[in-house]
C-alpha cells in the first residue's frame, strides 16, 4: 500500500487577520505555518493506514522552500518521504497547482509504481477551493470523493464515508487506485514525539521544480471583512439572568 | 463597560504578577483611590506571566534577588497557590560541578537549605533522569511551582476587598503627560484622568510606554523557547500540577518540568532572540497571546537533542507527543537585574519592570515600602532604575548586553567576568598613555578603567612570592598576580591611578551648605577647603551610599563618588534638593578626569612638579584646594581609598593628557608605577579595611554595625538621624570584622583563595546567624599583600566578633580556617594611619 | 446563458441552491440573458415549478438510468457535456459538496477554472468577483476571465430572489454521453441518521458549549437545555480537540456552518475559525464569565457568569414556563 498525501503551507491564523500594506497576502510577521486541519488528517490518516497494511507513506507540497518545514512536521509523525513541488512563493491557481501535482505523480509513479491512494485535504485552509484533488483524479483517469471522515483500505477497493446533508452516511466504494479528500474529524491527528521530531529533521527532502504556470493572476486586492461588534444587550450577571433569557426565547418563538 | 474615574492617587499599569503584587502591598500599606489600567482580559491578560513556567529556584548568587526570592515564596504560600516539588540543578561537566559547590555556597551564606547529590541520588528523586549524562546535582528541597495567575487574583481582589482598588482592563494607555518634570495624567482609550503617581508594571510593553512620559526603562522583549510533551505514562496518576523536582539541566541551559500529565522543556540556550516593545503583536492579532509568538523549531533542535539524552525514558516515549510549543516573550536587562523605582527624568513616574514570578510579590512588597516612605527593608541599590547612566540606556546597547546576557542564565558566571560586547564607550584621557603600557581594561558604568599593566610585569621578580600566586584557575580568572605587584611598589615607593570613573556633582547655591548637610551624616558645616568622607543614610538609618565632599566656596560643595552607584547618587542629592530652589546641582562628571598618586614618595613627586607648598604642614590631610602642577592648574585633594600619602588629583578632560605626562615623568626618579583598579578597590583597601558600598554598605546594615560611628552625633538635621540616634543607643547584633585565612591549603594540595559572597562557618562547621536572622558571609576577600594575608571582610555576631576567634570559611565545598583579626574598622595594615598623615 | 446547478430534495430546490438562482438571475439581468437550470435525478421535472419563482427560463434534466443516486463523476461529466453543448456565459452552483464537486469535475474535464466561494459578481470588462477565503475571515477580489465563467456562491450570501409568478420553466431531457467507467464512483449504500436526530445545519436552536463547559461531563446541561429547545448541541474545536465531544458536532471553518434562529454560545470565547461557521445564525445569546470575549462584544445578547450556574437556571425558568 503506497499513500501519497498532498498539503499545503498556509499562516497558523488564529486572532485578528492583518494584511500586508500592499493587499496582496496576510501579514505573516506575528504567525507561525501549518497545513489545514483537513491536511494534519489527511497526513494522520495515511500514516494509519501505512501502519496497519505495510507499504510506504510520501508527503508532498507545492510551495517555497520554507515549505519543507511542513513536510518535516509530517514526517515527523511518520511519513517516510517528502516531495516538495519548490515554488519562489507565489499563489498557484487551483488548476497549476494540479497540474504540477499530476506531473510529479506520473514521474514518481513512472520508476516507483503507483500510489494506491493519493490523500488530500478537502479544501485548504486559505483558498479554499475544494477542487485540486478533483483535477488530480481526473488528469491521473481515477476515482475520486471528497468530503470524506471515514475511510477503509480494502485489497480490491477503498471504501470512503461522507457525511449526508441531512444527517447520516453516505458511502461510496472506490475502485484503487484512487483520489481522496478528507475532512478533519476523520480521525485525532497524533502529535509528533521528539525522536520523530529528530528523525524528521535528518530525512531527505526530494526537491522538484514544476514548469511556471502561465496564466495572470487573477486577484485584485485582500480585504479583511468589517465585522461590527453587534449593540449586545447585556441580559444579566449569573443565574438571576433567566427570566430575561425565557423572554427573549419567546420573542424569538422557541417557546411558547 | 467600568467607567475610569476622572483622578487617582496612583495608577498601576498592568495587571500581570507584578502590577497584581503591587496593587495589593499599596493597599496594604494603605494606600487608597488606586487605578489599576491592563490593556488585555482578567485574569490571563497575555503577558509574559500568562505562560511563565512558574517554577521558583530558591539560590541566587545575588544576595538581594535571594531575598526577594525568599519573601515572594512566603507570600505565595500564604495565598496557598505554592506546590513544594523540590529541585535539582544537574551537572554534565566537572566545571559544573565546581559551580553547584559554588551556589552550595551561596545557600549556606543566605541560609537556604540545600545538598549535593550524587548521580544515584538524583535519579532517587527524579527517576527519569539519565545519570549517564549527569556527575552529579545541588538540590534544594524548598523550590516549587506557583500558580501566578490565581495569585494574581487573590492580590487584586484583596485590594478591592480594602477598598483601595479600582480595575479598568481592556482598556490601553495611550499617553501618559508629564508637566514641569512631574506626571500628571495618563490617556486611554476608554478616556484619561489625573494621576499623582504612575507605576508603569507593565513587562514587555513597558519601554513604549515609559517612552510616552520621555522615561526609559532599558529592557528588550527576548524569546524563551518552551514545549510541552504528553501524556507522561509516569505522570498518569499525578494528582495536581507536580510530584517529581524540576530539573535544571545547566550545561544545556534547560530545564525539564513536570505539569500535570506533560513535561515541559524550556531553553536559554538558543540565540538570543531580542525584539522591540513597539514590534510585539496587539492582542487581536495574537495567535495564542502577544508573548506567545509562533515557535521556531530550528532554534530548538539542539536542545531537543540535549533534553533527549537528560531524560530519554520521556522524551525518547514515541507515544509522548509535542502538545504544545512557543516562542514566549520575556524581559531582558543590559545587566540581568530588575528595573525598579521612579525613573530620573519624571517624577511620580515609576517602574517595576523585567521582573520574574520567583520574585516578583517580593518586589511588589519592596516596591511599595518605598513609595509609601523610601524606607525599603531589602536593599534596591541593584535594582534601581537609576542606576542606568544615559549611555547604557540606548537601543543598542540594550540589545548588545542582553543579548550577551541572555545565556548567562543558567551560566557559570565568575564574579569579576567582563562583558565583552558594547565595550569602549567611556575613555579617559589618560586612555592612550594606558594602552600604551599594555593595560588591561574592566569596564565599569561604561568607563574603561585598568585593573593592571602588563608593563608592571617586571615587578613580579622583583616581588617573588609575595604576590601571592593563584594556581587555581577559578581565582586566576580575570586577576593577575601583577595586582598584587603594583599594590607592593606602589606601598614601597609611588603609584599613580586613573580614577576618571568618578561621578561628579557640584551643589551650589544659597542653599547649598543646608542641603548637604541634610545629605550627610558627617559636619558638613568646615571650613573651605575640606574634604568630608561620609555616609549617607534613609530615612531607617539603612546605609544609602558612602562618599566625599569637598567645600570648594561658600554655596559650593563637590561631591565624589563611585561610578558603578553615581547616578543612584545623583538622583539622591536631586530628590531632595530645596523646593524653593536655593540649592541647585550640576553632575560635572564629565568636565573632570581624576588621577591619584600615592605611596611614601608622592609627596615628592608633586612636590618636584609644583613650587606650591605641598608638605604635611601646608597642606594637611582632609584638605583641598588648587594648585600648579606642570603648569596647569590641579584641584588637589589629599585623602586615601589605600592607606597611604597621596593626594586625587583633578583637571579638566581636555588637560587630563598633560597631567599624566607630568606625573610620569615626574615621578620616573622615584620609581613610580602605573597602578590599576585592583589595588585601588580590592588589596588597598582591604588591607585598610576600608568599606565598599554595594559590599559591606547596605540598606540592611547601619553604622554601628559597620563601626563608621564619629564621636560625636551633628546637631544638624539629616536624613536618617532619628534612626540613627536609636542605633548608637543600642548594642550592635553584628559588627564588620577583618578575618584572614590561616591556611588557603585544599584538600588537593592547591592554594585556594575566596573571592567573596563565601559563608563563614563555627569552628564546629554550623551557620552563623545573627539576632536579626542574617547570615555571617564573606562581603569581600581579597589579597593583602603588605600583611601576606589572604583578607575577608564579614559582619559577625558579638559572641564572634573577638579578635582571635577561630571561625572556617566554606570554599568549593571545602572549608578553610580563619581567624578574627580586628573587630571594627580598625586597619590591618598600619593601624594608626600613619602613613596617610605623614 | 446562465447556467445554475440546482440541487433539490423532495419536490423543492435545496435553499442554497435557490441563493445561486438568485445571484445567477441578478448576473443574467445585468447581461441580459436568460436563466438556465440544470438538474439530475428522477424528480427533477418536479421542481420547474419553484424555480419558476426564481425566473429560471429553461430546465435541463440530466438523464441516465444508471444514474439512481449520487454519481459525482458522471454527473461532471455530463454537466461538462452540456457546458461543451450550449457554451453558457457563466456556470452557478452553490458551494455544498454535491455541487462543488461536480462543478469541480466538470470544469477538469473542460479546460475551465472554478471559482469557489463567491459573495458577489460583477459582470463587465472584466468580470469581477469578490469571494471567501479563509472560510470568511478574509475576502478577495479578482477579475473573473475566460470564456466561460464558473463558480460557487458561498452559502448565506444570497438572499433568496422571489420573481412574479407567470413565467412558465421549459423542461429540457438531457442525455449526456456516459460509459459504465464514469459510474465508478457513487453511493453504494447508506447509513441512516440516528433517529429523531437533529441535524446541526438545519437545527433551530443550537446549544454551544466551548472550553469554557470544563470536560465531557459538563456537557450534560448543554444537552439537556438543547432537548428542552428542541435544537441540538454543537461545540467548538477545543472540545473535539479534547476528545470530549465527536468532531461532528463542530461548529466552524472546519465543521459545520450553522444557521440557527438562535445559537446560544456558552463558554466559547469566539475564535475567528469558530465565529465563521456561526456568522449565518439569526440571533447570538453569549453566556460567559468574561465580559470581553469576542463571541459576547459579536452576541446579541448576553449572560455574564459561569454558564454552569447560569444555564441549570435557565432549564429551570423554560420548564416553569410550561
Amino acid at each position: 500500500m503506497n499513500v501519497l498525501v498532498c498539503v499545503k503551507r498556509v499562516p497558523a491564523t488564529a486572532g485578528k487577520i492583518t494584511l500586508t500594506a500592499d493587499e496582496q497576502a496576510i501579514d505573516t510577521r506575528y504567525l507561525g505555518f501549518t497545513v489545514s486541519p483537513h491536511e494534519e488528517c489527511a497526513v494522520e490518516e495515511a500514516v494509519r493506514i501505512v501502519e496497519a497494511q505495510g507499504g510506504s507513506s510520501t508527503v508532498l507540497t507545492l510551495g517555497p522552500e520554507e515549505a519543507t518545514d511542513q513536510l518535516r512536521e509530517a514526517m515527523a509523525v511518520g511519513i517516510e518521504r517528502a516531495i516538495l513541488l519548490q515554488t519562489d512563493g507565489g499563489e498557484w491557481s487551483a488548476v497549476d497547482t494540479a497540474t504540477a501535482i499530476a506531473d510529479a505523480v506520473r514521474a514518481r509513479e513512472a520508476i516507483e509504481g503507483p500510489f494506491d491512494l493519493i490523500l488530500l485535504g478537502n479544501e485548504a485552509a486559505d483558498s479554499g477551493e475544494y477542487q485540486v484533488g478533483i483535477r488530480v483524479a481526473v488528469a491521473l483517469d481515477r476515482p475520486v470523493v471528497t468530503g470524506i471522515k471515514g475511510l477503509e483500505v480494502r485489497d480490491d477497493a477503498i471504501v470512503a464515508r461522507r457525511e449526508a446533508a441531512g444527517g447520516g452516511w453516505e458511502v461510496y466504494e472506490l475502485p484503487r487506485p484512487a483520489v481522496v479528500g478528507v475532512r478533519e474529524g476523520i480521525n485525532l491527528p497524533r502529535y509528533p514525539s521528539v525522536p520523530g521530531r529528530l528523525r524528521a529533521r535528518k530525512k531527505e527532502v526530494e526537491r522538484i521544480v514544476p514548469s511556471r504556470p502561465s496564466g495572470a493572476p487573477t486577484m485584485i486586492r485582500l480585504r479583511v471583512p468589517v465585522e461590527q461588534d453587534s449593540a449586545v444587550e447585556i441580559l444579566g450577571e449569573g443565574p438571576a439572568a433567566a427570566p430575561r433569557v425565557v423572554e427573549v426565547l419567546r420573542r424569538l418563538g422557541l417557546i411558547a | 463597560m467600568s467607567t475610569l474615574p476622572s483622578a487617582a492617587r496612583v495608577v498601576v499599569i498592568g495587571a500581570g504578577i507584578v502590577g497584581n503584587s503591587l496593587v495589593y502591598h499599596l493597599a496594604r500599606l494603605g494606600w487608597k483611590d488606586i487605578v489599576q489600567i491592563e490593556k488585555g482580559p482578567l485574569p490571563n491578560p497575555g503577558g509574559s506571566t500568562g505562560h511563565a513556567s512558574n517554577f521558583i529556584f530558591l539560590t541566587d548568587h545575588s544576595r538581594e534577588m535571594t531575598a526577594l526570592t525568599a519573601d515572594s515564596v512566603e507570600q505565595y504560600k500564604e495565598m496557598g497557590v505554592f506546590t513544594q516539588s523540590g529541585g535539582i540543578e544537574v551537572a554534565r561537566t566537572p566545571e559544573r560541578m565546581e559551580e553547584l559547590k559554588r551556589r552550595m555556597a551561596s545557600s549556606r551564606s543566605w541560609g537556604i537549605e540545600s545538598e549535593l547529590l550524587t548521580p544515584a541520588e538524583v535519579k532517587a528523586l527524579v527517576p527519569y533522569v539519565n545519570t549517564d549524562v549527569i556527575l552529579g546535582g545541588f538540590s534544594t528541597p524548598g523550590i516549587g511551582v506557583v500558580d501566578s495567575l490565581r495569585a494574581g487574583t487573590i492580590m487584586r481582589e484583596r485590594a478591592q476587598a480594602l477598598g483601595a482598588l479600582r480595575l479598568a482592563p481592556m482598556t490601553e494607555v495611550t499617553g501618559i503627560d508629564v508637566e514641569d518634570g512631574r506626571v500628571t495624567r495618563v490617556r486611554t482609550d476608554k478616556g484619561e484622568f489625573e494621576a499623582d503617581i504612575v507605576v508603569i508594571a507593565a513587562g514587555v510593553w513597558s519601554p513604549r510606554l515609559a517612552a510616552m512620559a520621555g522615561a526609559a526603562i532599558p529592557l528588550t522583549p527576548a524569546v524563551h523557547q518552551m514545549i510541552s510533551v504528553g501524556p507522561v505514562p509516569l505522570f498518569a496518576d499525578t494528582v495536581g500540577e507536580i510530584k517529581y523536582p524540576i530539573v535544571r539541566d545547566m550545561d544545556t541551559n534547560c530545564y525539564e518540568r513536570q505539569h500535570g500529565g506533560d513535561l515541559e522543556v524550556g531553553s536559554y540556550a538558543h540565540r538570543a532572540i531580542l525584539m522591540d516593545a513597539d514590534e510585539i503583536p496587539s492582542i487581536a492579532e495574537s495567535a495564542l497571546s502577544p508573548t506567545e509568538l509562533p515557535f521556531t523549531q530550528e532554534d530548538f533542535e539542539l536542545q531537543m537533542e540535549q533534553a533527549l539524552e537528560l531524560v530519554p525514558d520521556i522524551l525518547g516515549d514515541e507515544r509522548v507527543g509535542i502538545r504544545h510549543a512557543i516562542n514566549g516573550l520575556l524581559s531582558l536587562t543590559p545587566d540581568g537585574m530588575p528595573i525598579l523605582g521612579e525613573t530620573p527624568e519624571v517624577k511620580g513616574l515609576w517602574a517595576a519592570a523585567a521582573v520574574w514570578i520567583k520574585e516578583a510579590p517580593g518586589i511588589a512588597r519592596m516596591v511599595a515600602q518605598w513609595m509609601t516612605d523610601g524606607k525599603p527593608e531589602i536593599d534596591p541599590h541593584g535594582s534601581d532604575i537609576a542606576r542606568f547612566h544615559a549611555h547604557q540606556t540606548t537601543r543598542q546597547h540594550v540589545k548588545a548586553r542582553s543579548a550577551e546576557g541572555f545565556n548567562k542564565t543558567y551560566g557559570i558566571v565568575h564574579p569579576a567576568e567582563q562583558w565583552s560586547s558594547d565595550r569602549d564607550v567611556r575613555l579617559s584621557p589618560f586612555n592612550a598613555r594606558e594602552r600604551e603600557l599594555g593595560a588591561v581594561f574592566f569596564e565599569t558604568a561604561g568607563w574603561e578603567r585598568p585593573f593592571w599593566y602588563a608593563s608592571n610585569e617586571p615587578l613580579l621578580e622583583e616581588y617573588g612570592e609575595r604576590v601571592m600566586p593563584r594556581a587555581a584557575e577559578w581565582e586566576s580568572r580575570w586577576w593577575s598576580p601583577i595586582i598584587n605587584a603594583e599594590h607592593l611598589a606602589m606601598r614601597d615607593r609611588v603609584g599613580m591611578i586613573d580614577l576618571s570613573a568618578f561621578a561628579i556633582f557640584d551643589i551650589t547655591g544659597p542653599g547649598a551648605l543646608e542641603h548637604v548637610q541634610r545629605m550627610a551624616v558627617a559636619q558638613m558645616d568646615v571650613p573651605l577647603g575640606r574634604v568630608v568622607y561620609t555616609p549617607l543614610l534613609n530615612e531607617a538609618g539603612g546605609i544609602k551610599s558612602d562618599l566625599t565632599i569637598m567645600r570648594l566656596g561658600r554655596d559650593h560643595f563637590r561631591v565624589v563618588t563611585g561610578g558603578a552607584h553615581g547616578m543612584g547618587d545623583r538622583k539622591w542629592f536631586r530628590d531632595h534638593l530645596p523646593e524653593d530652589g536655593s540649592a541647585q546641582l550640576y553632575d560635572s562628571t564629565s568636565t573632570w578626569c581624576t588621577a591619584g598618586i600615592w605611596g611614601p614618595r608622592a609627596r615628592d613627586v608633586v612636590a618636584s612638579a609644583t613650587s606650591d607648598d605641598v608638605s604635611n604642614e601646608g597642606f594637611g590631610f582632609g584638605t583641598c584646594r588648587t594648585i600648579e602642577l606642570g603648569g596647569i592648574p590641579v584641584l588637589a585633594s589629599r585623602i586615601s581609598y589605600v592607606g597611604e600619602l597621596g593626594w586625587e588629583l583633578y583637571v579638566p578632560m581636555e588637560q587630563g593628557a598633560r597631567l599624566w605626562d607630568t606625573l610620569w615623568e615626574a615621578g620616573q626618579p622615584h620609581g613610580i608605577v602605573p597602578f590599576g583598579i585592583g589595588v585601588y578597590g580590592t588589596t588597598g583597601r582591604l588591607e585598610k579595611g576600608y568599606r565598599a558600598h554595594g559590599a559591606e554598605l547596605e540598606l540592611e546594615f547601619d553604622l554601628v554595625e559597620a563601626d563608621m560611628l564619629r564621636p560625636k552625633v551633628k546637631e544638624a538635621e539629616f536624613i536618617g538621624r532619628t534612626a540613627y540616634l536609636e542605633q548608637r543607643s543600642r548594642p550592635a547584633v553584628a559588627t564588620l570584622c577583618t578575618l584572614t585565612v590561616d591556611d588557603t591549603t585544599s584538600a588537593s594540595g592547591v592554594k585556594r583563595y575566596m573571592l567573596g559572597r563565601e559563608p563563614i562557618l563555627t569552628a564546629a562547621g554550623g551557620p552563623i546567624t545573627d539576632a536579626r536572622g542574617r547570615r555571617s558571609f564573606v562581603t569581600s576577600a581579597g589579597s593583602g599583600p603588605s600583611v601576606g594575608k589572604h583578607i575577608l571582610l564579614s559582619y559577625l555576631p558579638p559572641e564572634f566578633a573577638v579578635p582571635g576567634t577561630r571561625l572556617l570559611v566554606e570554599y568549593f565545598g571545602e572549608r578553610y580556617p580563619v581567624t578574627v583579626d580586628v573587630a571594627g574598622s580598625t586597619p590591618l595594615f598600619d593601624p594608626d594611619n600613619a602613613r596617610v598623615r605623614a | 446563458m446562465i447556467l445554475v446547478v440546482v440541487e433539490h430534495e423532495g419536490g423543492a430546490p435545496e435553499r442554497l441552491s435557490v441563493e445561486a438562482l438568485a445571484l445567477g438571475r441578478e448576473i443574467a439581468g445585468t447581461v441580459g440573458e436568460p436563466l438556465q437550470a440544470v438538474a439530475w435525478g428522477p424528480a427533477s421535472a418536479g421542481i420547474s415549478g419553484p424555480l419558476a419563482a426564481s425566473g429560471v427560463a429553461v430546465l435541463h434534466v440530466i438523464e441516465d438510468p444508471r444514474l439512481t443516486d449520487h454519481a459525482p463523476e458522471a454527473l461532471g461529466k455530463a454537466l461538462a457535456q452540456l457546458i461543451a453543448r450550449d457554451r453558457p456565459t457563466a456556470v452557478i452552483g452553490t458551494a455544498s459538496d454535491r455541487s462543488t464537486e461536480i462543478l469541480a469535475h466538470a470544469t477538469a474535464r473542460t479546460g475551465l477554472a472554478l471559482t469557489a466561494n463567491c459573495t458577489e459578481v460583477r459582470p463587465g470588462e472584466p468580470w469581477q468577483i469578490t469571494r471567501q477565503r479563509w472560510g470568511g475571515s478574509l475576502l478577495e477580489e479578482a477579475r473573473l476571465d475566460g470564456p466561460i465563467r464558473c463558480l460557487t456562491v458561498a452559502p448565506h450570501a444570497m438572499e433568496p430572489a422571489v420573481v412574479p409568478a407567470g413565467a412558465t420553466v421549459v423542461v429540457q431531457p438531457f442525455t449526456p454521453e456516459l460509459a459504465d467507467r464514469d459510474l465508478r464512483v457513487r453511493i453504494t449504500s447508506r447509513v441512516p441518521a440516528e433517529a429523531g436526530k437533529i441535524s446541526l445545519a438545519d437545527a433551530r436552536v443550537v446549544v454551544g458549549g466551548g472550553r469554557g463547559v470544563g470536560s465531557a461531563e459538563g456537557f450534560a446541561e448543554l444537552d439537556e437545555l438543547a432537548a428542552l429547545l428542541g435544537g441540538t448541541v454543537g461545540v467548538s474545536r477545543v472540545v473535539t480537540s479534547a476528545g470530549w465531544r465527536p468532531h461532528a458536532q463542530q461548529v466552524g471553518q472546519t465543521g459545520t456552518r450553522i444557521a440557527p434562529d438562535l445559537y446560544i454560545a456558552c463558554g466559547i470565547s469566539g475564535a475567528i475559525q469558530h465565529m465563521v461557521g456561526a456568522r449565518s445564525a439569526k440571533a447570538i445569546l453569549a453566556i460567559n464569565t468574561d465580559r470581553d470575549a469576542p463571541m459576547v462584544t459579536r452576541a446579541t445578547y448576553a449572560v455574564i457568569g459561569d454558564l454552569h450556574t447560569v444555564v441549570p437556571a435557565i432549564i429551570e425558568a423554560v420548564r416553569a414556563e410550561r
